[in-house]
């Protein structure tokens, strides 16, 4: 190399590390926390007293800590431009079975607990290779697939448990981890999510594994050219939501003592907004972990703070919808500006216009 | 891919397709097309709109499948698959919609599918030496002409002409035997269409037989050594560009020459 070229990748790679920062200021996720601590500043005035209580921040945590284990897998499965309508039925199929194992071996003590933890992770990563064997060999829309074995996942809980919620869950199970706290208030169950969190998100932002589910929603045509083994990453991308809904039906029978059969038909829906208010695209190729836990706490948040400023906890629905629209129609709307951008020096401000569909449109010119 | 310099005879293409059949529904793409492609020379691909010029290049790069005829590589025949083998083979190309991922940084792209692993047991877990790959991305940038300025945008950010450059980047930094460009200076400016010629030249001069699609006359003539042309999905002539003529090129690629010999 010449001292010019020399002195040009001194160049690339000096622009590249304040760029970093660009991208963190760019992020989707980075106002959303900005519209999370509003809204927590906010009740406060109204209400200081009780929305500041440590009790709480602890009903806050314990009741996003599910959704948020949920929340991981579905963004895994979002970036790839998917979709996993499946996973509150999973979520209920695996409590089902686990407790169904664990009633079968006697109920009670740490052991019988932990192969029903393992009876969980297992059936929800049946579902979810079923859900990406068929998206990726059977070519059959990723939203059609997860629909389906939504469906069958509910309809065969309701067959093997005749509808009836099973109450035997292990008491050990209940004490520790539904209504235990690690330390002082510090619930169980929050931790466990924060350790699926940080997992998800190595997988997601520093490993291979993470670079080919963003690659594969960017462009799956490139990835299979380039001789990435596309269906092999994107039934790993499914398992992986099927294990979180997994762990998600584990945790939710520690926490309401009970298979919740009838309780989970608008779970999906729920987790897909939270994700996508996060700032995930559905459109494929852009989305964070730590996105996805903020657009998750938003929902919890103002329904707890609905109810301690005395206004109809039913409005969060309504709250939770304005912000589900708006964010996606941000995402478009940047979309489209990166799309005008680009063929100029990329602009800073084109946030998260990280976004462009597809390379065919932009690039060819026959 | 060891046998680089393996005394292959002087001659012996270091690909050679014969026979070529492709059909898309009733239209037939190739129709018996033959090709051959030498180490360290740059042979231009040309022909007009239809004649079979991209489809000839998917199905030497494992893209796309071919019904009837044989492809192989340094004397022995070989089945392309897919993608991943002519890559093992060494052979590199260059597509027309560029097979970018538009959300990643360059360096992604120039990496993806062969991203450097960090050391065990990290590296074992699927983390990456992204330093590394940095480094090396703005080496291979910067021998293309550095018209890529920045290693963390997304690709998607980037002008038309700055996706080419990562893209033929790419296949310049991993092939070590043949690569092919479709179209490759299609959506370039003057600057960047000279850097990528050089950098045709100086791949070429590696020994690594460089293959390029282009509808510009003067490029090919300029840059090319040899000169092969299809028409109606078949190779009707070859041509050492010294010995020809943009008259010569334009009559055989539209029949016109046929017909006078006629």
């Amino acid at each position: 190399m010449t001292a010019t070229q020399e002195a040009q990748v001194e160049e690339i790679v000096a622009d590249d590390n304040r760029s970093v920062i660009r991208s963190i200021t760019r992020a989707q996720a980075t106002q959303i926390v900005l519209v999370l601590l509003g809204m927590m500043v906010l009740f406060t005035i109204i209400n200081p007293d009780a929305f500041l209580s440590v009790f709480n921040f602890r009903s806050i945590i314990v009741n996003a800590s599910i959704f948020i284990v949920l929340g991981v897998g579905v963004t895994f499965v979002i970036i790839t431009a998917g979709i996993d309508l499946s996973i509150g039925s999973v979520l209920v199929f695996a409590s089902v079975m686990s407790a169904l194992v664990m009633e079968s071996l006697g109920t009670e003590g740490w052991a019988i607990a932990a192969v029903g933890a393992v009876v969980a992770v297992l059936a929800g990563a049946l579902w979810g290779f079923i859900n990406g064997f068929l998206v990726a060999k059977a070519n059959v829309p990723a939203f059609i697939v997860t629909l389906g074995t939504m469906g069958m996942a509910l309809g065969i809980s309701q067959v093997i448990t005749g509808g009836i919620d099973l109450y035997n869950v292990p008491e050990v199970l209940v004490d520790t981890v539904g209504f235990g706290d690690i330390v002082w208030q510090i619930p169980t169950l929050a931790v466990i999510a924060l350790v699926i969190v940080v997992l998800g998100g190595i997988l997601l932002h520093k490993t291979k594994f993470g670079l080919y589910t963003y690659a594969l929603g960017s462009n799956m045509e490139a990835c299979r050219r380039i001789g990435i083994r596309v269906d092999k990453q994107l039934i790993w991308v499914y398992i992986v939501s099927g294990v979180c809904a997994g762990i998600g039906g584990y945790l939710s029978l520690a926490l309401y003592q009970q298979t919740t059969i009838a309780g989970n038909s608008l779970t999906n829906l729920a987790v897909i907004a939270g994700v996508v208010i996060g700032g995930t695209s559905l459109f494929g190729g852009v989305g964070t972990i730590f996105g996805t836990v903020i657009g998750l706490l938003i929902p919890v948040t103002l329904r707890q703070g609905f109810v301690i400023s005395g206004v109809q906890a039913f409005w969060q629905e309504v709250v939770v919808g304005i912000f589900l629209i708006g964010a996606v129609y941000i995402d478009g709307v940047r979309r489209a500006r990166a799309r005008r951008s680009s063929g100029k020096k990329p602009k800073p401000m084109a946030i998260g216009g990280l976004t462009i569909g597809s390379t065919r449109k932009e690039g060819n010119s026959e | 891919m060891d046998e680089r310099d393996d005394g292959s005879e002087v001659g012996m293409p270091l690909l050679e397709a014969r026979g070529i059949v492709r059909t898309y529904g009733q239209v037939v793409a190739l129709d018996g097309c033959d090709f051959d492609v030498e180490p360290g020379e740059v042979t231009a691909l040309i022909g007009d709109n239809g004649a079979g010029k991209s489809t000839l290049i998917k199905i030497m790069s494992g893209a796309e499948e071919m019904e009837d005829g044989q492809i192989s590589f340094m004397g022995e025949d070989v089945t392309m698959s897919s993608p991943s083998v002519a890559r093992d083979l060494g052979i590199e190309t260059v597509f027309q919609d560029l097979a970018l991922c538009p959300h990643l940084d360059p360096v992604r792209n120039l990496y993806l599918g062969r991203e450097v692993r960090r050391r065990a047991p990290l590296g074992w877990l699927g983390f990456m030496d992204n330093k590394k790959m940095r480094e090396n991305s703005g080496e291979a940038f910067a021998e293309l002409g550095a018209t890529v300025r920045a290693l963390s945008v997304p690709v998607g950010d980037m002008s038309g002409g700055q996706k080419q450059s990562v893209a033929v980047a790419r296949a310049a930094s991993w092939a070590n035997k043949i690569i092919f460009l479709d179209e490759p200076t299609a959506a370039l400016g003057v600057v960047q269409t000279h850097n990528v010629l050089e950098l045709i030249k100086r791949v070429r001069d590696k020994g690594i037989g460089v293959v390029f699609i282009s509808h510009s006359m003067p490029e090919v003539l300029g840059v090319a050594d040899r000169v092969q042309v299809l028409r109606r999905g078949r190779r009707v002539a070859t041509y050492q560009s010294a010995d020809t003529s943009l008259e010569e090129l334009v009559g055989a690629m539209t029949g016109a020459l046929d017909e006078e010999r006629l």
